[in-house]
């Protein structure tokens, strides 16, 4: 089976979506012929052409607007923002106009769009490259949010993503697109949304985490089992929806849980996390959840992101109190 | 004429005072411009009927279109409803109901109906956006879909002045001009966003003249005649179709009105102003120039207005018999596949139910 990392998935599922319908087009800033910032759409121009592959002006409320208006014109528009951190700019065209647009029209109109968006820290980007703002978009009903964190998840939720009849929000970790190759099979496979995955199987305590803070979470667990503490690490995949159920199901086994992202830490998707485990769990849990988070400042500086982002020391040392408690 | 450097003209075929303007030729000649009478009317018979609802309580926050109907019926009365798309903003209610939504249809909305309020399949409009000017982007990727799905549709989109000063405008119009969409910006320049005067919203000396920074045409009409409004706005559709690209058209007109039922704009409004506009009546001057013609007179005004009063009370009747929403109706139309938890969420509601 063919080995691919990130980048190489991405490419390989809009390929072959492009080659299955022909409604699917790709827009978006530098997508043509530089095949993105970071070669995700390399090669789609040349075999797809100019109509269906689109270099658009530098203006992201106009890339999701108009993936609005061709969606409602019958074309399956993947949009790229250039970074999660410039959606800022076409915010308001993301939740109230794509998120509210079946129910505004009272269900005569759906938007079959999804939104490419990479994003996150660790690779020194310069100025709004890093944030992790997924969380804003949690509260933007009708909007899904997909978080990949390998290759074989981000080929399946992104044929996924492109089928989907509603608006999805896909996430990419970008400090991982070449991290590592890993088996991606070819022809259109899909992985459902809802169905969060257990990366790691352990037996004291449960780590959850989302994209590249699933890369982590998994360091993290390797130390710790050279420390003799024994650690899951569960994949959320998405975080809408939600899978309450799988969530529920690995924490109630170790009855602990450290939830990690790369968002800030007050009102970050951990809390979330961690109501819904109180909600549901409370009395099957064995200490309280912890959350390990970026700081509740704005992204920094590169040079001081490492203390700003969740570390390998930090999900120790969090895991650590956990288990005294 | 020339305002600071920049040229400009106006276009107009029918005067203030009902005379022809000489020597401009209109493609709206006697049987449609009588057509447009009745929609101009018809206009302000509902917007007098609804406010007059609203007051009792009986009908939702609502913008009239007073004044600006040679705006709203014109530049409808030149898209094709059977192949164009109408992307609305707000105040050009009538345009979306000459394009084929259900008057029913539209009062239901304001009534907060659900169902009822649904635009029926077929009728080629999107639906009002009181977030000003995000529509303007959809509307661009709208004609650019319909271009790359092989139809020879055209998008009418609507706009004020007030949201020509909205980031979405800057670029909708400017991803417009690069694909060459096959959309016509339709701007009534009202003179009012709310309370803020044309003055504060711009310093151009025309909005038309924007167009130029987007590579295609703009032009200014008199949005207070309803035969100029047809003509411009038709010869703009015709080079949409023919696949030459977009054109801003900026209607001068006048809120005759209030913004919406919540507004008192005798708080800012100069009376010596709103008393001009009066003058300038889009629908007297009509009415004059039928007189002139033989063609028009107060007993067909009266059975006019007498038939379009009953067809206004036939449709508010039905929307007002029609269903009040159910707590069903909450978690309805948000997704095809609701996530789980949103499920779990409408069976707790619905359970507390009787």
């Amino acid at each position: 089976m063919p080995e691919r990392n990130i980048v190489e998935a991405i490419n390989n599922a809009l390929t072959e979506e492009m080659e299955r319908d022909p409604r699917v087009m790709v827009l978006g800033l530098d997508v043509g012929k530089l095949g993105g910032v970071f070669r995700t759409t390399s090669g789609l121009v040349e075999r797809f052409g100019g109509a269906r592959v689109v270099d658009t002006p530098l203006a992201e409320a106009s890339i999701i607007g108009a993936s609005l208006g061709l969606a409602l014109a019958g074309m399956v528009p993947v949009a790229e923002i250039q970074f999660l951190g410039f959606s800022a700019q076409g915010f308001h065209q993301i939740g109230p106009q794509l998120g509210k647009y079946r129910q505004r029209s009272r269900g005569r109109y759906h938007c079959q769009v999804t939104i490419r968006a990479p994003f996150g820290g660790g690779i020194r980007s310069p100025e709004f490259h890093s944030d992790a703002v997924e969380a804003q978009f949690v509260q933007t009903p009708g909007i899904k949010i997909v978080m990949p964190s390998n290759p074989y998840d981000a080929k399946g939720l992104l044929v996924e993503a492109i089928r989907d009849p509603d608006p999805v929000l896909f996430c990419e970790p970008d400090r991982l697109y070449r991290l590592g190759r890993s088996e991606v099979p070819d022809g259109a496979y899909t992985v459902p949304f809802g169905k969060a995955a257990l990366a790691r199987k352990g037996e004291q305590i449960t780590l959850v985490a989302w994209s590249a803070a699933v890369e982590l979470c998994l360091r993290a667990a390797k130390q710790l089992d050279d420390e003799g503490i024994s650690a899951s690490v569960l994949d959320l995949r998405t975080l809408v929806p939600l899978d309450v159920e799988t969530l529920c199901g690995e924490v109630a086994k170790t009855r602990r849980c450290v939830v990690v992202h790369e968002a800030p830490l007050s009102a970050g998707f951990g809390a979330e996390v961690a109501a819904t485990l109180m909600e549901q769990l409370f009395y099957d849990l064995d200490a309280p959840v912890a959350r390990v988070a970026a700081y509740d400042v704005p992204y920094p500086p590169s040079s001081l992101e490492d203390y700003y982002l969740p570390s390998v020391e930090r999900i120790v040392a969090a895991v650590r109190k956990t288990l005294e408690s | 004429m020339s305002k600071n450097g920049v040229v400009h003209k106006r276009h107009s075929v029918l005067a203030v005072d009902g005379t022809r303007v000489a020597g401009v030729q209109s493609r709206m000649e006697e049987e449609l411009l009588l057509e447009a009478l009745r929609w101009m009317v018809k206009s302000r018979l509902y917007d007098q009927r609804v406010i007059a609802l609203q007051r009792q309580g009986q009908f939702g926050v609502y913008s009239p279109g007073m004044g600006q109907e040679a705006s709203i019926i014109g530049s409808a009365m030149a898209v094709d409803p059977a192949r164009d798309w109408m992307v609305p903003q707000y105040r050009e209610l009538m345009a979306t109901v000459h394009h084929g939504l259900p008057l029913e249809v539209i009062s239901a909305q304001y009534l907060g109906k659900i169902g009822p309020a649904r635009i029926p399949e077929g009728v080629k409009v999107l639906p009002t956006q009181v977030s000003i000017a995000a529509q303007l982007p959809h509307a661009t990727g709208l004609a650019w879909g319909l271009r790359l799905r092989g139809e020879d549709a055209v998008v009418l989109a609507y706009v004020g002045e007030g949201g020509s000063s909205e980031g979405d405008f800057h670029e909708a119009l400017n991803l417009a001009g690069v694909t060459k969409a096959p959309v016509v910006f339709f701007m009534q320049n009202n003179q009012w966003a709310i309370s803020t005067s044309r003055r504060v919203q711009s310093a151009t000396p025309s909005f038309a003249l924007r167009a130029a920074g987007y590579g295609f045409e703009g032009i200014e009409v008199d949005g207070n005649d309803v035969m100029a409004v047809y003509d411009v706005v038709g010869t703009a559709v015709e080079r949409a179709r023919a696949g030459d690209g977009p054109t801003l058209i900026e209607a001068v007109t006048y809120r005759m009105s209030f913004h919406n039922t919540t507004d008192n704009p005798s708080l800012y409004q100069d009376p010596e102003e709103y008393q001009e506009a009066h003058r300038r009546d889009p629908i007297e001057r009509v009415q004059k120039y039928l007189a002139g013609l033989g063609l028009w007179d107060q007993s067909r005004e009266t059975n006019l207005t007498e038939e379009l009063r009953q067809e206004i009370e036939t449709a508010l009747e039905a929307a007002v018999a029609a269903p009040l929403p159910s707590p069903r109706d909450l978690f309805d139309n948000i997704y095809e596949h609701p996530p789980e938890r949103v499920l779990r969420q409408r069976a707790e509601l619905l359970d507390g139910q009787p």
